[in-house]
């Protein structure tokens, strides 16, 4: 089911929530709603659904119009954060619930209702569980409960609010497979929510990057992560070390004092020349002597050695600034750095931002 | 103390020196509260029986088959019967407006649902007289078409209502609230009408509080006095509860008859009390075992 949100707007009181949001999804697509605590992305998923009713705008399922469909008639399979497992039913009640309460016409007989939960059952790999009660389960059988719930009415849409929240992080990575895969095979359109940018750039066909109820850049993970269209989209999606500066060519490197609040940012190629530059701790390389006049000189503050890379925090010398750089294992040896040390920050990538006054 | 054999839980109890009291003041503190318990709750209690069985088995049963003590007890089970049903439906549905929706004039609500427990009896008795009394505000409509509510069975139930009005939704607010309505709205995403979600979903998961707030509410609608006392007229035979007939059979020197039908609220009281702690149990039961999922869900909320 492909889906439109045409300038969709909601309030609660006078907190804007979402703020003109508009998103095509086309059918089959799995795509990631992504963005901090209090972005909107929860209330535009329950929007979809149908548990919340737009102040403006309208929604399109199939190409229809459904912003006042009620939420029985959307069809949509809704996985809540908690679950929202039925306590007091077992596992395969849980999951039969969905077409129990079809109405008497078309509802499937109680023998294929049995036959319909073992297969579904089979399909989250919890056909031995489905005896238990929801508080028997872990955590990551639950999830799957409710994956299997959602299903069972074959649902032309699947709405995940923050899936893998409350998982633990071996668990999570597990399921994060499992549903990609499961996505692969059922092509059934999904909407995931979550506040997790490995989870979205990982599971998700696109991303919806989503900051104070506006989307701020839509694209696939590729796109989002290598260029990001704006600085927030560049801060939420991994590490970042930010600099200060002035455009003046190559030079805008060197760490000046922080630009005071209240400014806006935009992407460069726009009005004023101060400028804001943005560089992955990846990105940033280490010379043991200035190579150019624009590298800045810091101080080698911690080593950690833990892990696939070392980490290196440094501090810059001119204006005590923290910088975070990322190197292999081989480059850190070949170095050969020790903490005291100084050194000299060369950026291979970097993204720059202009700074509009306003 | 310690020569009694204690079973494993409360051994450790005793045994954990580093963190309770010294003996004597642990002794001192369990003696005085069932020394209190047993001068204000058991004697008090035992002596209700002792006094409606003094002159004998056939004068206590005899009391009790006597036409005004039927009466009296008929009257009570029916007005029982007409208030308690009433306020659980209203408990129920005044829970789920409060729990499940936000509304202007909702902390008025919560605040004019515990008024009955605030306002003297006696004042929520008056408070008829002067809607419904002759001098009342709808007395002399009432009076011109022949609507008798003070003095009648309608008075004592309306009396009776409002005093129980709270304890059903009390009993269902804060379960109701800490419930949430994602389970609920899980219901309807799947297709479940508003019937099926309330019958398949709400109920299940309040029927414990909502059987305790009954249970809390039929005690106190069957021993109501004050409210029933100022609506009633305390006429024989026709407008007399059970708590009303105990005080005229005790003001006419009746004593055994009083304690007589004492006794039966007072069983009835017992049998709530065991009721009540069974549900009780029941109620605590299942939050046990749902607590490793609450664990998870407080885990995942940063």
């Amino acid at each position: 089911m492909s889906i439109q949100v045409d300038h969709v707007t909601k309030r609660f009181g006078a907190f804007v929530v979402l703020n003109d949001v508009s998103l095509h999804v086309q059918e089959g697509e799995l795509v990631a709603l992504l963005g901090p605590s209090g972005c909107g992305k929860t209330t535009l998923l329950r929007i979809l659904a149908g548990l919340e009713k737009p102040d403006r705008g309208r929604i399109f399922l199939h190409g229809t119009e459904a912003t006042n469909r009620r939420v029985t008639e959307r069809r949509v399979g809704f996985v809540f954060q908690h679950y929202a497992l039925f306590r007091h039913m077992t596992v395969a009640e849980n999951v039969a619930f969905g077409l129990t309460v079809q109405p008497r016409s078309l509802r499937p007989s109680p023998a294929r209702i049995q036959e319909r939960v073992r297969e579904l059952l089979t399909l989250v790999q919890l056909q031995a569980m489905a005896g238990r009660y929801p508080s028997q389960l872990s955590g990551g059988q639950r999830q799957r409960v409710a994956l299997a719930r959602a299903l069972a009415v074959e649902p032309k849409l699947l709405l995940l609010d923050e899936p893998f929240g409350a998982l633990d992080a071996k668990v999570r990575k597990e399921l994060r497979r499992w549903l990609r895969r499961l996505h692969d095979e059922l092509h059934i359109t999904g909407i995931l929510v979550t506040h997790d940018q490995e989870e979205a750039l990982e599971v998700a066909d696109r991303v919806v990057v989503m900051h104070q109820g506006n989307v701020e850049q839509i694209g696939t993970p590729d796109e989002v992560y290598e260029h990001p269209a704006s600085p927030f989209v560049c801060q939420f999606l991994g590490d970042v070390n930010v600099f200060h500066g002035r455009a003046v060519q190559e030079r805008n490197f060197p760490a000046l004092p922080p630009l005071p609040d209240g400014e806006l940012v935009a992407p460069v190629g726009t009005v004023d020349e101060r400028e804001i530059t943005f560089v992955r701790p990846h990105d940033l390389d280490l010379n043991r002597n200035r190579m150019n006049p624009a590298q800045v000189e810091a101080i080698v503050r911690y080593v950690l050695t833990a892990g696939s890379r070392v980490r290196i925090e440094l501090i810059a010398q001119n204006s005590t600034q923290a910088i975070e750089v990322e190197l292999t294992k081989e480059r850190y040896r070949e170095l050969n750095l020790r903490e005291g040390e100084v050194v000299f920050v060369h950026p291979r990538r970097r993204q720059v931002f202009k700074i509009l006054r306003s | 103390m310690k020569s009694l054999s204690i079973t494993s839980t409360k051994d450790l109890l005793w045994k954990d020196s580093l963190t309770t009291e010294s003996p004597l003041i642990r002794r001192l503190l369990i003696g005085t509260a069932l020394l209190y318990l047993t001068f204000f709750l058991f004697i008090p209690l035992a002596a209700v029986f002792a006094e409606a069985l003094k002159d004998g088995i056939v004068a206590y049963v005899e009391s009790l088959l006597n036409e005004d003590a039927l009466a009296s007890i008929r009257l009570t089970l029916l007005v029982a019967a007409v208030a308690v049903p009433l306020n659980a439906l209203f408990g129920v549905a005044a829970a789920w407006a409060i729990a499940k929706f936000d509304f202007v004039g909702k902390q008025i609500l919560i605040t004019l649902i515990d008024m009955p427990l605030a306002v003297s009896p006696v004042i929520s008795g008056l408070i008829y007289v002067l809607l419904f009394g002759l001098q009342g505000w709808f007395g002399p409509w009432l009076a011109d078409h022949d609507i008798k509510i003070m003095f009648a069975l309608p008075g004592i139930v309306l009396a009776t209502i409002f005093v129980t009005v709270p304890f059903v939704a009390r009993e269902l607010i804060p379960l109701m609230q800490s419930q949430g309505r994602e389970e609920e709205e899980a219901a309807i995403t799947l297709g479940a009408s508003g019937w099926q979600m309330f019958v398949h979903i709400t109920l299940p998961n309040i029927k414990w509080s909502l059987l305790y707030g009954v249970i809390l509410c039929n005690a106190r609608a069957m021993g109501e006095f004050g409210a029933v006392s100022v609506v009633s007229g305390h006429i024989r035979g026709l407008t007399n509860t059970m708590p009303l007939h105990v005080e005229i059979l005790y003001n006419e020197y009746n004593a055994v008859s009083a304690f007589a039908v004492a006794s039966l609220l007072t069983l009835l009281a017992v049998v709530t009390l065991a009721v009540k702690a069974i549900v009780e149990r029941k109620t605590h039961f299942p939050t046990i075992v749902a607590d490793p999922m609450s664990e998870v869900q407080t885990g995942s909320i940063r």
